[in-house]
């Protein structure tokens, strides 16, 4: 396996997501196939080929800093579970 | 923990600043980034985190981390790009923070602190543009708060993140390196830097080792700074902290903790072992950024007088002393005021030494006890300079001029008016001079025969007695002549 149970239940953890018994054993073989995919490229003699960091051949896309007004409070909170006085209402963050 | 003991441990100080670029726009939508707007009025579906959007790089935003990067001794790479960082906080819409990671804007600066044979280089490892998160507040009080408020207008403002190598040796040099750093960037004109406002933040990272040590001891990170004092008062307090562990034994863990303000102590943030897994990697949606040496050389012709060239010019220029110089070029709009005034009152005869001890003396006490900034204030160099001349000219006594210098402040009216208006003009008509001087002598024969005796500082308490007759208007050559003359 490439990838272990623990490094599966890492993840999801990170990734907030809750997995139930079954779910661990799939993700975990199917996770460690996607790996095993990607490590044939690993054969390759890539010592001459820049790193591609993006896939465009593109560079400094850049905008004037301009402003543009965006959207009205009232659309930006009409999709909010929860808004009270103009703000977003979450729930509240324990900081230790 | 005596002197001695914690002369055997020295510490080792980094910090990581964070400071608001003063863009129009967002770094990667065109919102607006004024300060103090209502809440989530200043917001777009890119900066909101919705899907399909697409992020935009400011060319301003790149302008003036560049140029704060320059003037910070950093050498420009070539080639940066962008990251995500990310982890779940309702301050990040998108639960990813875009950044840089392994190819920053600029590398290898320094700034210098000290004076003197102490004068010290810190370095700067890296400076690197990035995105800030919304504003969090608590509904009621923090530990009663069922829930959050958010505020998105600042998430999407450009900062730029500013980490010192861990040169610094102490909290006060630790204070130091950013009050050298917020005068460059406020000269280079990159940020407002007001820490009070959020535009500028501070964590820091230390760690203890026995003097003399290469080894670097586990550090903590310090967060939750809110002014240049807590950075002394917190790393103060995390030194000891740190030297008291390994005094009893015990072992510094490398841990994030936040300073309690209320309290001045350092509490570990627990439960967020695995926050620090930010799973990085390249931002598919922005392309990399290719800076040529041309256009960071036309950056670099940019840039304004930083605050040490302004420093020796103050010295060489005015000739004043090296710790006026420093006082008054701290902020650039400080000593803008400052060249005003000479501008205006002319350099002969110590006038540039005057002015300077007006300036740092009662402006800017009177600066500190209002919390204010010279632009927020009504006084202008027309005021400062009025005075200066009202005492040259022998109108009023320099006590007097301290007197109204604050009332000159707040209500912007002019030395000349609050004068005329109030008869604090200086009594220079003899005959009224000798009129009081008269009664002094009569109300106070002990201190007269002191005087005749012999006691020549007996003169000083009827100076004195006469000024405070003339509520400090009577002109004090004056006066001691008259006084001289009665007493014989
Ligand atoms: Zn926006």
């Amino acid at each position: 396996m490439a990838i272990s149970r623990d490094e599966v239940l890492h993840v999801a953890r990170l990734a907030r997501l809750e997995l139930g018994e079954d779910e661990i054993e799939e993700y975990t073989r199917q996770l460690s196939r996607i790996l095993e995919h990607i490590q044939k490229l690993q054969r390759l003699d890539t010592k001459d080929v820049p790193p591609t960091s993006h896939v465009l051949d593109l560079k400094n896309v850049l905008r004037a800093d301009e402003t543009r007004p965006g959207l009205s409070r009232e659309e930006a909170l009409s999709n909010a579970p929860d808004a009270v006085s103009g703000f977003f209402r979450v729930p509240k963050i324990r900081e230790s | 923990m005596d002197s001695a003991t914690a002369a055997e441990f020295e510490p080792v100080i980094g910090l990581e600043v964070h400071v608001e670029l003063k863009t129009k726009s967002k770094i990667f939508c065109p919102c607006p980034t004024k300060f103090g707007a209502e809440p989530n009025t200043q917001v777009c579906p890119v900066c909101l985190g919705l899907p399909g959007v697409l992020p935009v790089l400011n060319e301003g935003a790149v302008e003036l981390a560049v140029m704060a990067a320059l003037a910070l001794n950093c050498d420009i790479r070539p080639s940066s790009r962008f990251h995500r960082k990310n982890y779940f906080y309702p301050d990040l819409p998108k639960a990813y923070q875009i950044s840089q990671y392994d190819h920053p804007l600029a590398t290898g600066g320094w700034i210098e602190v000290g004076a003197g044979a102490s004068r010290k280089r810190i370095g700067i490892k890296r400076l690197h543009l990035e995105e800030d998160a919304g504003k969090l507040m608590h509904e009621g009080s923090i530990e009663t708060a069922a829930r959050s408020l958010v505020d998105f207008n600042r998430c999407g403002v450009p900062l730029i993140e500013i980490v010192s190598e861990p040169d610094i040796s102490s909290p006060e040099e630790a204070k130091e390196y950013l009050q050298v750093l917020k005068s460059i960037l406020q000269y280079a004109g990159v940020s407002d830097c007001r820490m009070q406002e959020g535009s500028l933040r501070v964590d820091a990272n230390v760690s203890v080792r026995p003097t003399g040590s290469a080894a670097f001891g586990t550090r903590t990170e310090l967060k939750n700074i809110g002014s240049f004092r807590s950075v002394v008062r917190g790393l103060q307090y995390e030194i000891r902290r740190q030297i008291e562990v390994i005094r009893a034994g015990g072992e510094v863990l490398q841990e994030t903790r936040h300073w309690d303000e209320q309290r001045e102590v350092t509490v570990a943030l627990r439960g967020k072992e695995e926050a620090h897994d930010y799973r990085y990697f390249p931002e598919p949606d922005l392309v990399p950024l290719h800076l040529d040496r041309e256009w960071v050389e036309s950056v670099r012709l940019k840039l304004p007088e930083l605050p040490e060239a302004r420093k020796r010019r103050f010295v060489s220029d005015y000739g004043l002393p090296e710790y006026d110089a420093g006082v008054l070029t701290a902020s650039p709009s400080l000593a803008e005021f400052y060249e005003r005034c000479v501008g205006l009152y002319g350099r002969g005869e110590g006038r540039p030494k005057t002015v300077s001890n007006w300036v740092m003396g009662e402006l800017t006490r009177f600066l500190n006890a209002n919390n204010i900034e010279i632009e927020e204030a009504r006084v202008t160099p027309s005021h400062v300079v009025e005075l200066l001349r009202l005492i040259e000219g022998g109108s009023i006594s320099g006590k007097i001029a301290k007197a109204i210098f604050d009332r000159m402040c707040e209500t912007g009216e002019m030395p000349s008016q609050i004068v005329r208006r109030e008869g604090l003009g200086q009594i220079s008509d003899e005959s009224e001079i000798a009129a009081v001087v008269a009664r002094v002598i009569e109300e106070n024969p002990k201190v007269v025969g002191d005087y005749k005796s012999g006691k020549a500082q007996a003169l000083g308490y009827l100076v004195g007695q006469v000024m405070k007759a003339t509520g400090g208007r009577a002109s004090p050559g004056l006066v001691n002549r008259v006084l001289r003359e009665r007493l014989g």
